[in-house]
């Protein structure tokens, strides 16, 4: 008998591990916060922009020197080349060059001066303007204004050091895949933090080893993969989904239990977002949906109220069982 | 009349004392990590100590699980947790209503301890639920958390380690309530601590007079 039971039960739990590794993959439904899919939109400047691309969307770009009648072969700069596919699929994709940097280039070759234009900040377009106010530009450059970054280097960072004017994507509202989220906001940070070349342009600081600064961290693969670099280096705000105010090292989350608790800093910006996107589908599937688990704190309050019901009628119960032990003593009958 | 009776050889003494001990510290330790405040930093013990002694803690019950299982199939105590299906629901009654007014009019204790039967059918039905049920799944929930790379990401639509942590947490807090009766039960020896001596001693005393 002892045996069946033990089989039993390990059918049981293998049968649980085997389901729970099968990954089922049932969709519960989602449309209503699917993003809008404008994957195969066409700008309508992409014939005027092509005369732009036709070089700086090219590694290699050739031009004719008229005066000598040469055809001259050269490689794009990094910094100048624009991938077709990024700027099309990023979020200033139904923009003309010129809508940003000026006529005068329509000119080959371009004049030198034209380095030395002022580029546009983001503030400089969507600030002030009522269609963007949901996005708190103003409250944006405010945090960034404080923020280590411009602090540190006040001519040289701008917004485009971290947002790249031709491929950036807002990706939290158009996401299905938290983890892809992280990983996109994680790459904005690495760019340079982890690319020494590009950290050199505005830092005369030693290289940094990111992996080895962040020892200390547990389990450091699975947070990397699971919290964005913004979540312990800026002053998190609630009203922002994306706080812009990076701290300086020293001030950086390092305590487990700030994202490990009931009133873990993690419940604000994205993860806080995506609890509220998913509860479209209702509140219960919203909450089990969610998946920025963190280990410690559950957050499940049915759960927290119906053990505390339990734990206290146990004890009740045991009250009342010493209570009769106590007063009703009665010795056991003989046979 | 009273008489001496050998129940607990040694292996099972130190298997249930460090079983106890390990018991303890994680419900402890669960308990600081479910309830950590982040202004506090702590609710009974630190958070990161919390996470490093539960580890720990767990690692040594799971190997400490694994003897008993073995201790189990190897000797003659596995007997003791055999269930028959046809009367132990008849049994369970006798028993559960011996406790709740029976040993207080003084009746004779339904199923005396012997050599051959010393855990009566509510104590062997709870402890083959706890030990064979429960603690399989509270260790292989604990696995799948200490290793989230290997937890399942999702089980239909639903995030697969918030299922495996509110499984944990779930059977872990049974198995907690089991601890608290367990503990008060056990003072219902022929005299408070009757049973928690036989615990130490391996004897049991019983004691035909009382229960």
């Amino acid at each position: 008998m002892y045996f069946k039971i033990f089989r039993t039960t390990s059918t049981i739990v293998l049968a649980g591990v085997l389901l729970a590794n099968t990954s089922f993959a049932f969709t519960l439904k989602k449309e209503d916060w699917k993003p809008k899919d404008t994957t195969n939109l066409v700008s309508q400047f992409y014939k005027e922009n092509e005369s732009c691309l036709k070089c700086h969307g090219e590694r290699i770009y050739e031009y004719v020197n008229e005066s000598q009648g040469t055809t001259i072969r050269h490689s794009m700069s990094i910094e100048r080349f624009i991938n077709r596919d990024a700027f099309y699929s990023s979020n200033h994709k139904t923009f003309k060059c010129t809508d940003c940097h000026s006529e005068e280039y329509m000119k080959f070759p371009h004049a030198g001066e034209l380095r030395m234009e002022q580029m546009y900040s983001c503030i400089d377009c969507h600030g002030n303007d009522p269609k963007y106010s949901q996005f708190h530009f103003e409250e944006i450059e405010a945090e960034y204004q404080q923020s280590t970054h411009f602090q540190m280097e006040k001519d040289g960072f701008t917004c485009w050091k971290c947002h790249n004017p031709h491929s950036y994507q807002i990706s939290i509202r158009n996401t299905e895949n938290l983890k892809k989220t992280i990983a996109y906001d994680n790459a904005i940070c690495l760019n340079c933090h982890s690319d020494f070349d590009r950290f050199q342009l505005l830092s005369d600081r030693e290289e940094i080893n990111i992996l080895k600064k962040h020892d200390w961290l547990p389990n450091q693969t699975a947070h990397f993969q699971s919290v964005r670099c913004i979540e312990c280096h800026t002053n998190s705000n609630d009203s922002l989904l994306v706080s812009h105010l990076i701290m300086p090292k020293d001030s950086a989350v390092r305590r487990c239990n700030e994202c490990h608790s009931q009133n873990s800093i993690l419940m604000a910006s994205l993860y806080k977002f995506q609890s509220k996107e998913k509860r479209k589908d209702g509140f219960v599937n919203g909450i089990l949906l969610n998946e920025s688990y963190v280990i410690g704190a559950n957050r499940n309050e049915y759960l927290n109220s119906f053990s505390l019901i339990i734990f206290v009628l146990v004890l009740g119960i045991i009250g009342i069982h010493i209570f009769f032990r106590t007063v009703h003593k009665v010795k056991p009958k003989k046979k | 009349m009273s008489h001496k009776l050998y129940l607990y050889p040694k292996w099972i003494r130190a298997w249930h004392i460090l079983n106890a001990l390990l018991f303890i510290i994680l419900i402890i330790t669960g308990i600081s990590m479910q309830y950590t405040d982040n202004i506090t930093s702590k609710f009974i013990v630190r958070f990161d100590r919390a996470v490093a002694m539960h580890n720990f803690a767990a690692a040594v019950l799971t190997f400490n699980y694994i003897i008993y299982v073995i201790g189990n199939v190897l000797t003659k105590n596995g007997a003791h947790y055999k269930i028959n299906r046809k009367i132990i629901f008849n049994q369970l009654i006798v028993q559960f209503k011996y406790y709740a007014w029976g040993m207080f009019k003084g009746h004779k204790h339904p199923f005396p301890v012997t050599e051959d039967s010393k855990f009566n059918p509510l104590q062997k039905f709870v402890y083959v639920l706890a030990m064979y049920v429960g603690m399989p799944l509270v260790i292989i929930s604990g696995i799948g958390l200490l290793f989230p790379e290997i937890t399942v990401k999702a089980i239909f639509g639903v995030s697969g380690l918030i299922l495996t942590d509110v499984l944990h947490i779930t059977v872990g807090f049974f198995l907690s309530i089991f601890m608290i009766i367990h503990i008060y039960t056990c003072t219902l020896g022929a005299k408070p601590f009757t049973l928690f001596k036989s615990m130490i001693t391996g004897y049991h005393e019983s004691d035909e007079d009382k229960h």
